[in-house]
């Protein structure tokens, strides 16, 4: 099932829990303190590591939603 | 299963929620919490929170999740009413209240509680932080400026001490251990941490005993074992906490510092599984009986004893992670930390620091400061249990 990712820079604290769950899906600007989403629609085969990015997020800044 | 307890309002609590729903459980779901609010989030009632609240603010965004969610997802709140006792043949769970909450499955996630202190004992007017209400006498306490005294240098003394400092209140930080945050980071970081502290005018006296305290007036005086008199406008005492089974005591169920469980988060009972900082389980990885009192833990078991629950079990090995943010050091902890494993630095400057823990030689641990894009690569040795050698020869200049 295809889904994205939807990220909300201004919510993002510096945490880095979603660089740490999902590498493949998250940078990181340590100028800024803000996490970078480079890729809006990951494969399927990383929906684990999305769905974890988006949980371990303290901020709430993160979230999946599927895609029709 | 159509009827699912979840005792706990509190991460843990919350993140099985979240999974059971998303799992298609559509039976009832009731949510028992000790605190009368709906769910908030901790860590910030030591930083930002704390800071907002002194500055006389109310944090509005401390919610874990809003009301409207537990609407959508049907869950009926009991909140404000402790749990008191578990009958795990007749499959109930005791209020204090009195009244009785029947199930089928069981989501014990009561968490911690502050750990009991003759300080605070002896003296009345001490702060403690666990709550948001904790966090509001404090805050009122630090508005008033003065001198605040730290008792525990661990993570909410030294969060604290790094919050209150930067508002302009003088603190000192008293502990019987010889470095702040030693239990968790062991010497030569503990180090580092009071380097920080101090160049930011944090007096910190590691190693030093309290002998006597006394409250006189509005003030405390603290005598010191090595004979110095210190008086404090406001006394935090953060001597960390212990798992809520209290309640669990007359039940029958398995305990030992926390709930003592499956791999898979089962408990001893039928029908119950437990998530969070009450849980006491073999982790594969370290070969060893860990307790957890971390964020992420709470999130990541909730969801996982959630599956069990709905007949998905599978053991929980999640590389372990937590963070503290003191000052500009955003310091971020992964895997297990013990002091009795080897450190490696592999990279040190004024700024940040990232190191290793081992045993054995196979990487165990590690901690970044202020290093986020090193974080993915370190959980990844830990989970490869790799060779600290190996870490070690690909290091940049590790001088």
């Amino acid at each position: 099932m295809a889904y994205q990712l939807l990220f909300e820079p201004g919510k993002c604290q510096g945490y880095a829990n979603c660089l740490i769950e999902a590498p493949e899906i998250w940078d990181f600007d340590e100028d800024e303190n803000r996490a970078v989403l480079r890729i809006v629609d990951p494969p399927d085969a990383l929906r684990a590591k999305a769905d974890a990015s988006a949980r371990c997020c303290p901020a709430q800044a993160i979230r999946v939603e599927e895609t029709p | 299963m159509n009827r699912i307890v979840v005792v706990g309002g509190s991460l843990a609590g919350v993140s099985a929620i979240d999974e059971l729903r998303r799992r298609g459980y559509d039976g009832e779901l009731t949510l028992v919490g000790a605190e009368p609010g709906l769910p908030y989030d901790r860590p910030p009632l030591s930083k930002a929170a704390l800071t907002r609240l002194v500055e006389g603010e109310e944090p509005d965004d401390l919610l874990l999740r809003p009301a409207a969610w537990y609407d959508d997802r049907d869950v009926t709140l009991r909140l404000g009413v402790p749990a008191a006792g578990l009958d795990v043949a007749g499959r109930e769970v005791l209020l204090a209240s009195g009244d009785t909450v029947s199930y089928d499955g069981l989501v014990v996630a009561t968490g911690s509680i502050l750990r009991p202190s003759s300080i605070v004992d002896q003296l009345p007017s001490v702060h403690q932080l666990r709550t948001s209400s904790d966090a509001h006498g404090l805050a009122a306490a630090l508005r008033a400026g003065g001198h605040l005294v730290v008792v525990g240098a661990g993570f909410v003394g030294m969060e604290v001490a790094a919050t209150a400092v930067a508002l302009g209140v003088t603190v000192t930080v008293v502990d019987i251990a010889p470095v702040p945050m030693s239990r968790a980071f062991g010497p030569a970081l503990g180090s580092w941490f009071r380097r920080r502290h101090e160049d930011h005018g944090v007096r910190v006296l590691c190693p030093s005993g309290i002998a006597r305290t006394e409250e006189v007036g509005r003030r405390t005086v603290f005598d010191l074992a090595g004979g110095e008199r210190i008086v404090a406008d406001a006394v935090l005492v953060g001597i960390g906490t212990v798992p809520a089974i209290g309640w669990l005591e007359d039940s029958g169920l398995a305990l030992g510092d926390g709930i003592l469980c499956a791999p898979d988060l089962t408990t001893s009972a039928p029908g119950v599984v437990a998530a969070g900082d009450v849980v006491r389980w073999d982790h594969s990885l370290f070969g060893e009986s860990l307790r957890i009192e971390h964020w992420t833990n709470a999130v990541e078991q909730g969801g996982h004893a959630a599956a069990t629950l709905l007949g998905e079990p599978a053991a929980f090995d999640a590389v372990p992670m937590f963070w503290t943010d003191q000052y500009d050091a955003r310091v971020r902890c992964l895997g297990r930390l013990s002091p009795a494993d080897d450190v490696a630095v592999l990279t040190e400057t004024e700024r940040s620091v990232v190191a290793v823990t081992s045993r054995a030689g196979v990487v165990r641990g590690a901690v970044c400061i202020n290093a986020p894009r090193r974080l993915a690569a370190m959980r990844a040795a830990i989970a490869e249990q790799r060779q600290v050698e190996d870490l070690l020869s690909a290091a940049p200049a590790a001088s």
